[in-house]
């Protein structure tokens, strides 16, 4: 017999009998009723007491405080994909600036090291955010693979402002998330960090040592 | 790499060892000192009650299907195209994971932090053949370079404090001297990015496997456990067949619980969500993922509707956290690879009580280990259950049961038992010892190494009584 049919064959014939399934009142993960402007105010204090950073663009001008924000943080080489709005608005305003811009749609084991060594910041879309805790959610996708959010030492997200759910429980129950999960969905809550060395906090462990929501309303 | 030896079986001495150790003891009070409050802060909003009833609930439900929503986690990953392979116990799990890697010729395997892959001592199983297993968690990382096993189920190097860190990075990796942290953190990331890249395969824990899509949740910090699973060309991931939850929807309030109650964080830096391998148009992520489950005694806690309770901990450490003898003599005291209440619960499955029969005793059972789990496991229950089962007076369920058995420690509660039950006995026996208290023992054994030796009263509590209503009626 396998292990796999042993397992399951004692864990059927349990010696106390079948269990009781319990019914599950998911009732205190709802029903927080904040307004939108609220759900952004939330969402900007907790990101921001975790070490992330927000900035309100315009839905018009957005691409023009990317551009400041690329000036003051000095970087040069930003990654960013192609086919989203996001990526091609972008590509659009920094086609004319002094920024490099650095492919992700292409095999990673051709680009690794560039990726690692030689790349200062990713750009990606996100679905939206939860109030909750703070969170951004990303399904990275071909055009903005798992690791732009996480290789370069900064991230910036780009967020609609009317995309911010109440909870995770929401989120995952009014999209239909479990009718159609993708390879890859993240929560993103700041910056990488660890506390491992004396619980003194310290952020870009591994991942991105800052993060900037970039908030369009 | 040989690592430090620390066992169960010398439980007493470890905990005597730890007590006077001045750095341990420092190390942990600071540690520990935080954690209450923020866990307390992070649930001021949150009716606490009802999401632990909640929590409760979910692992209840998944442990009542256990097995046909393992079948269906199986059905479902294997759709999604993630291949899942079963281990009998923690062995057979090595065996898997060491013939997986040599597959693919992998020489070199970075590894996100697993408890699992502790219990089973994957990395010594590696090592013998011939592969290197680097922890890529900064604790666990430490740890390792430390060669060490980790001290906390969350936070694995606390008992280390910054300057035995900077001595391990500088003696370990030749970095400079220093007691920056960021300085150490950086440069701890510059070693990993390397390791990252050139590992051939990944492995990784799993927190919540969920049936109904075929998905494996992971929640972290770092980076490094996303890294892990993503950029080597084959993920690993490996369970224990209780980390199932049935739907996608019992994920968030068991996360909920999992980050507040572990560090006192609302939310984790990282929640991710790995639902297969890389597919034909996407540019990253592994090309193949491996789902391990491991049942490594688990089937058998499974069997009893009391021990039962013991498989719905969802391993945030807050009974650690919280437990006084932990925060005192530390991780490393218990010798096993899950220390604390939720060790000396666990443990004893997975061990046998002939090596464990000390832990169930490691407690004061004063309850906050059982009043702040999250999911509610009765843990102070379950140590009085197994004090049972180590005296021969459970069910015999665990293995080992028995093993403190006694006959002197018997016969004298069987003698007291029939003094208590016979009131002429007693009474002429309580007027005895008072008149022979001067004979009683002051040593008696290991009870009189910190207490004093209890003396029989000169007068009996029923010829008090007596005296004080004569007195009080007259």
């Amino acid at each position: 017999m396998s292990a796999r049919d042993n397992i399951l064959r004692r864990l059927r014939q349990r010696e106390d009998g079948p269990l009781q399934a319990p019914k599950s009142d998911f009732g205190v993960m709802t029903g927080r009723g904040w307004s939108q402007e609220e759900r952004l105010a939330r969402f900007e204090r907790l990101i921001t007491s975790v070490h992330g950073e927000v900035q309100h663009v315009s839905r018009e001008n957005w691409t023009q405080s990317l551009i400041e924000l690329l000036k003051t943080k000095s970087i040069r080489r930003l990654a960013l994909g192609k086919t989203h709005p996001i990526a091609q608005e972008a590509r659009q305003a920094l086609a004319t600036a002094d920024i490099t811009l650095v492919d992700v749609d292409r095999p990673i084991e051709d680009w690794q090291r560039e990726q690692f060594e030689n790349v200062d910041a990713g750009l990606t879309s996100t679905g939206g955010a939860i109030a909750e805790t703070g969170s951004l959610w990303l399904w990275p996708t071909e055009d903005e693979p798992r690791l732009l959010s996480l290789v370069p030492p900064v991230h910036i997200a780009v967020l609609e402002a009317n995309r911010i759910e109440d909870t995770f429980y929401e989120l995952m129950v009014n999209l239909g998330w479990s009718k159609n999960m993708p390879t890859n969905a993240l929560l993103i809550s700041g910056p990488s960090k660890t506390a491992d060395i004396e619980q003194t906090l310290a952020y870009g462990v591994h991942g991105p040592k800052e993060l900037i929501v970039l908030v369009k309303n | 790499m040989s690592v430090q030896e620390y066992t169960p079986q010398a439980f007493h001495r470890q905990a005597h060892d730890a007590l006077g150790n001045p750095q341990i003891r420092a190390n942990f009070r600071k540690a520990m000192g935080g954690l209450m409050d923020k866990r307390r802060e992070a649930f001021a909003e949150w009716d606490l009650e009802t999401l632990r009833e909640l929590g409760a609930n979910i692992r209840l439900r998944a442990l009542a299907r256990l097995p046909d929503l393992l079948e269906t986690l199986e059905t479902n990953c294997q759709a999604n195209g993630i291949q899942v392979h079963w281990a009998e116990d923690g062995d057979e799990a090595c065996r898997l994971i060491a013939k997986l890697c040599q597959e693919h010729g992998a020489k070199q395997v970075v590894k996100g932090k697993s408890m699992v892959s502790e219990e089973m001592h994957l990395n010594a199983y590696l090592e013998k053949a011939g592969i290197k297993a680097l922890e890529s968690d900064l604790g666990e990382y430490l740890v390792q370079l430390n060669e060490q096993t980790p001290s906390h189920i969350i936070m694995p190097a606390i008992h280390l404090n910054t300057d035995e860190i900077s001595t391990i990075l500088h003696d370990k990796t030749g970095l400079e001297r220093s007691r920056d942290v960021d300085f150490m953190t950086a440069a701890a990331r510059a070693q990993m990015r390397e390791r990252f890249m050139a590992a051939d395969v990944g492995i990784s824990g799993v927190n919540f496997a969920v049936a109904e899509t075929g998905t494996l949740c992971l929640v972290e910090n770092e980076g490094n456990g996303r890294m892990t699973t993503t950029v080597p060309t084959v993920h690993i991931a490996v369970t224990g067949i209780e980390k199932v939850v049935e739907h996608l929807r019992d994920v968030p309030p068991l996360y909920a619980l999992l980050s507040r109650s572990a560090t006192g964080q609302n939310v984790t830096t990282y929640f991710n969500m790995i639902g297969g391998p890389r597919k034909p148009n996407e540019h990253d992520g592994p090309r193949e993922v491996h789902l391990v489950l491991v049942d490594n005694g688990r089937s058998r806690i499974y069997q009893d509707n009391e021990l039962l309770d013991t498989l719905r901990c969802i391993r945030c450490g807050a009974c650690m956290n919280h437990c006084p003898v932990y925060t005192r003599v530390g991780g490393h005291s218990y010798g096993t690879t899950y220390p604390g209440p939720i060790g000396s619960i666990l443990m004893p499955h997975l061990m046998g009580l002939e090596a464990t029969k000390e832990l169930p005793s490691a407690s004061s059972l004063c309850g906050a280990c059982g009043e702040v789990c999250p999911v509610k496991i009765p843990i102070p229950d379950l140590l009085v259950r197994l004090r049972q089962e180590a005296v021969g007076e459970g069910r015999g369920n665990v293995p080992g049961a028995g093993v403190k058995r006694n006959r002197t420690e018997v016969a004298a509660w069987k003698g007291w038992q029939w003094l208590a039950t016979h009131p002429r006995a007693w009474r002429s026996g309580t007027v005895i010892a008072g008149k022979l208290r001067a004979l009683t023992p002051s040593k008696l054994g290991v009870w009189t190494e910190h207490r004093t030796a209890p003396k029989p009263a000169r007068t009996t509590l029923h010829a008090l009584i007596k005296r004080h209503r004569r007195e009080t009626n007259s």
